[in-house]
């Protein structure tokens, strides 16, 4: 299978092209403001440097951090109607109650709290009001709103009534773009809700960008099947993606240490990945990123995704080296993708860490005449500076004292001298598109969070029917059946319930189905 | 402040409340980060809590005991409709024909520290500077109040729907807890309950004292920690009177439910100063023993509270996972938890340890 992975980051979006699993070709290219001149450039390298035409090529899949930007930016967010069915639970914290000002503003703070909803056991807390929908609908319309996020409590163990509403509303606004909460997210009904408010927020952005993404890959001559990634590391098609553009989040750090473990064949290690402006540092076990355990915010948003625990310093290739009469600083502000234009060794008049690398000869960037003039003192304080903050992250990302190797990628890994806090050091082949690997070597999951009474199941039973969930969602989402395989599994029994209810989480993961 | 050593509940101090009160759940007690929202609503609507000390109430006045009673995942997801514990209040009033000058938590510790202050927005009234447990515990008779005679009833449970029901005779504790657990499942797993007024000459003298601005001092202590990066696990250390009794990296964790309670154990491998030892930690809802090397070393009533090394927020004990590095500190509980009438109720042997015999933390110097 020939496979294309791209990695639109802040400062580069790169590319590579894979033949089964072996990269034939990686290239960088500037990220445009725009982003689709930049993945076109990026694409036409790639292909050109493995001398191959776009006909070849099976399948694309990218990574983009697009929606995270236009949620953390607000811009490009819809006006966005939020539709709770509860009532009278939960009427005491409305949705979007815990956002920033500015984002719930920007989206026009339109809510409406609704009958319907369940109990953790399937009972109705109230029935749905077919009546009561279509007034809110008649609102939603004269406030001339497209996206309607739909939320009811416990859909988790029962999407029936987010389901009903969500058609009731459909048939009242045919134009309107309807997210579900179930589709989404799981249990906590806030986080959840909130997942759902962002992603309808992102609904005519989403379509936008897919667009332009099939018209990118079009004007390459590439006609087959794109996907993009997830938070997860694994793949949804084009026209899922459209729907769930929430699902992209915090998809960049993934896909990097996905890319790390798959090109070090290293499947325990840390991983720092310098990029222009931050380094994200995280730690993989078994090949995948470790997950936070906290909820995780996005743009001030909190939610409950599975987001790797990752953490971001401010030291990239494009760093600013300041000496100060405390000594020298490095970061966090950065020329980001302005290095081309501003740093000393492209003709620029700010100093950057990469300046730095040029005038000690580690790297040949740039023109080394242009730094000439910087004194060995300060190149060496800054180096040292820069070492400091590479091992006090090692440090922090290290979650045992058995001595992982640090496995480090991205474009800035000029930056690393040598081992980072004593330990083993990789730089793997192709260390400076390791998050476009990441990209293409994705696979595609199937997710299941829900609770089981276990008084009229056996344990077993109740594994064996959530994993058969997953596999189906697996499948559905574009997995061969033949390769998937249960990579999490999660019980844990509900303190102070009945009937010894359990929550169980599954995870499914399969290959890719091409053809 | 003012003459009575009252002091106004702001907007700013329901974080710092809520980040004490999960430090003192000791694990559980149910995330206060709902309950911290629901009452920055009520202050934001123009509501105004006072924190009052324990003295400042004429010995006939009535103080109201509130808490939500139910399962901490559907807290999260069916949040409250808001009035729950307000209607409990209230029909315990109406039956035992009192009016209450004050309400006072049931726990300190997670979710139940911010239920009074919400009431007490609703109702007008100040919510007392202390509570039942200086902690978190499972059971609704393991309070100070119960355990120093405090009456069962009447006792009153409501829930979002409009239903209360009241306990009108109840023999003891031990039957409120039957009761009142059975109708909050039949009402959803989330209910609010309110118990018999109590005077508050007798709160004053079995409440365990000053433990609201005790969460808030803590809460306070961790933001600052962090806004000035500075290692949150020492700075609690050096102003709680906690200890450091362990740290190291989660190797395992079993976990089992029996009768309604998550009981497990977690395996900790030792790290830093502990590299080497073992650590086990039983938890039933809450962290309950710990030993490092077989030998107990921590043991309820005492506060055992598990940090994130790196970040020191408080772990409970349904986050806990494989990987996870801890710092396990202890904190001595209130000397009204360690007499021997406290132990029948919440000693190791109540929570089905008979071989420990509850040997107390000293308090931990504190500095600056």
């Amino acid at each position: 299978m020939i496979r294309i992975g791209i990695d639109v980051g802040g400062t580069n979006t790169d590319a590579v092209l894979m033949n089964g699993t072996q990269v034939l070709a990686g290239v960088k290219a500037a990220t445009s403001s725009d982003v689709m001149t930049g993945v076109v450039e990026a694409l036409r390298k790639v292909l050109e440097a493995a001398d191959m035409g776009a006909d070849k090529v099976d399948v694309v899949m990218i990574g983009t951090t697009h929606f995270t930007n236009a949620v953390v930016q607000r811009r490009d967010l819809a006006q966005t109607a939020a539709v709770r069915l509860c009532l009278p639970a939960t009427a005491s914290l409305p949705p979007m109650v815990d956002w920033p000002e500015d984002l719930r503003e920007v989206i026009g703070n339109h809510w409406w709290l609704a009958h319907g909803g369940n109990e953790f056991d399937g009972r109705v807390i109230s029935k749905l009001d077919a009546d009561e929908l279509r007034g809110i609908a008649a609102e939603i319309r004269a406030r001339g709103i497209r996206s309607v996020a739909i939320t009811s409590v416990f859909s988790p163990v029962s999407t029936e009534f987010e389901r009903e509403a969500g058609q009731i509303l459909a048939e009242a606004l045919p134009e309107a773009h309807i997210t579900l909460s179930s589709d989404i997210g799981r249990i906590g009904l806030l986080e959840r809700e909130n997942a759902a408010i962002m992603n309808a927020c992102l609904r005519d952005l989403s379509r936008e960008v897919v667009q332009a993404f099939r018209g990118a890959l079009r004007d390459v001559g590439f006609t087959g099947r794109f996907y993009l990634t997830q938070n997860d590391g694994t793949l949804m098609d084009a026209d899922f993606a459209e729907r769930f553009p929430v699902l992209t989040f915090a998809s960049g750090p993934t896909n990097s240490m996905r890319g790390a473990a798959f090109l070090s064949g290293v499947k325990d290690a840390i991983v720092v990945d310098i990029g222009g402006t931050t380094s994200d540092v995280g730690s993989l076990q078994k090949g995948f990123p470790r997950q936070a355990t906290v909820a995780v915010e996005v743009g001030g948003v909190r939610t409950n995704f599975r987001m790797p625990d990752v953490f971001s310093i401010g030291l990239g290739g494009g760093s600013l080296v300041v000496d100060g009469p405390d000594g020298v600083t490095v970061g966090p502000r950065s020329v980001g993708y302005k290095i081309v234009t501003e740093a000393l060794i492209f003709g620029g008049q700010t100093l950057t860490t990469s300046d730095v690398v040029v005038a000690e000869g580690d790297a040949d960037l740039g023109d080394k005449a242009k730094v000439a003039h910087l004194t060995p003192d300060l190149i060496r304080r800054a180096r040292n500076r820069i070492a400091f903050m590479l091992e006090d992250c090692v440090e922090r990302a290290r979650i045992s004292a058995d001595p992982l190797p640090v496995i480090v990628v991205g474009g800035g890994t000029i930056l690393v001298e040598g081992p980072i806090a004593g330990l083993e050091l990789i730089k793997p082949d192709h260390f400076a598109v390791a998050n476009a690997v990441g990209a293409a070597i994705a696979q595609v999951s199937g997710e299941v969070d829900r609770v089981y009474a276990l008084a009229d199941m056996t344990r077993e039973a109740a594994l064996n029917d959530a994993k058969a969930q997953a596999t189906a969602a697996a499948v559905a989402a574009g997995a061969r059946e033949d390769t998937i395989e249960i990579v999490d599994v999660e019980d844990v029994p509900l303190a102070y319930l009945p009937g010894n209810a359990t929550r169980v989480r599954v995870k499914a993961v399969g290959e890719l189905h091409v053809g | 402040m003012l003459d009575d050593g009252r002091y106004p509940l702001t907007e700013a101090d329901l974080l710092p409340l809520s980040i004490g009160a999960a430090l003192l759940g000791t694990g559980g007690g149910g995330n206060p980060y709902v309950g911290m929202l629901r009452s920055r609503e009520l202050l934001r609507k123009g509501a105004t809590v006072d924190v009052l000390p324990l003295d400042a109430l004429p010995d006939d006045a009535w103080v109201g005991e509130v808490g939500g009673i139910g399962a901490p995942v559907v807290g999260v997801e069916k949040i409250e409709q808001g009035e729950e514990c307000y209607r409990a209040m209230r029909a315990v009033e109406d039956v035992a024909g009192v009016k209450m000058s004050a309400l006072i938590c049931a726990e300190i510790g997670g979710a139940n520290s911010m239920e009074p202050v919400i009431t007490a927005a609703q109702a007008g009234l100040p919510v007392l500077d202390g509570d039942g447990m200086g902690r978190a515990f499972p059971e609704v008779q393991m309070t100070t109040f119960f355990i120093y005679g405090a009456k069962a009833a009447p006792a009153a449970i409501a829930d979002d729907k409009g239903n209360t029901v009241v306990f009108r005779d109840v023999v003891d504790m031990y039957w409120l807890e039957r009761f009142a657990r059975d109708t909050s499942v039949a009402m959803g797993a989330a209910a609010g309950l309110a118990i018999a007024p109590m005077r508050a000459d007798f709160v004053r003298r079995t409440a365990v004292p000053g433990t609201m601005t005790q969460a808030l001092g803590i809460g306070r202590t961790i933001l600052d920690a962090r806004k000035r990066r500075l290692s949150v696990v020492d700075r609690i250390i050096a102003t709680t009177g906690a200890t450091l009794f362990f740290t190291g990296k989660v190797t395992d964790i079993r976990r089992e439910l029996t009768g309604g309670f998550s009981r497990g154990e977690a395996q900790i491998a030792g790290m830093g100063d502990w590299q080497g030892c073992d650590g086990r930690i039983a938890i039933q809802n809450e962290n309950l023993v710990l030993w490092v090397d077989g030998v107990p070393v921590i043991m309820v009533p005492d506060l055992i509270i598990n940090l994130d090394l790196e970040t020191g927020e408080p772990i409970t004990t349904e986050v806990l996972r494989y990987g996870q590095r801890l710092a396990v500190i202890g904190l001595p509980v209130h000397d009204l938890m360690k007499t021997p009438e406290a132990m029948a109720v919440v000693g190791p042997q109540a929570f089905g340890y008979p071989d420990l015999d509850f040997t107390p933390l000293a308090f931990g110097p504190i500095g600056n």
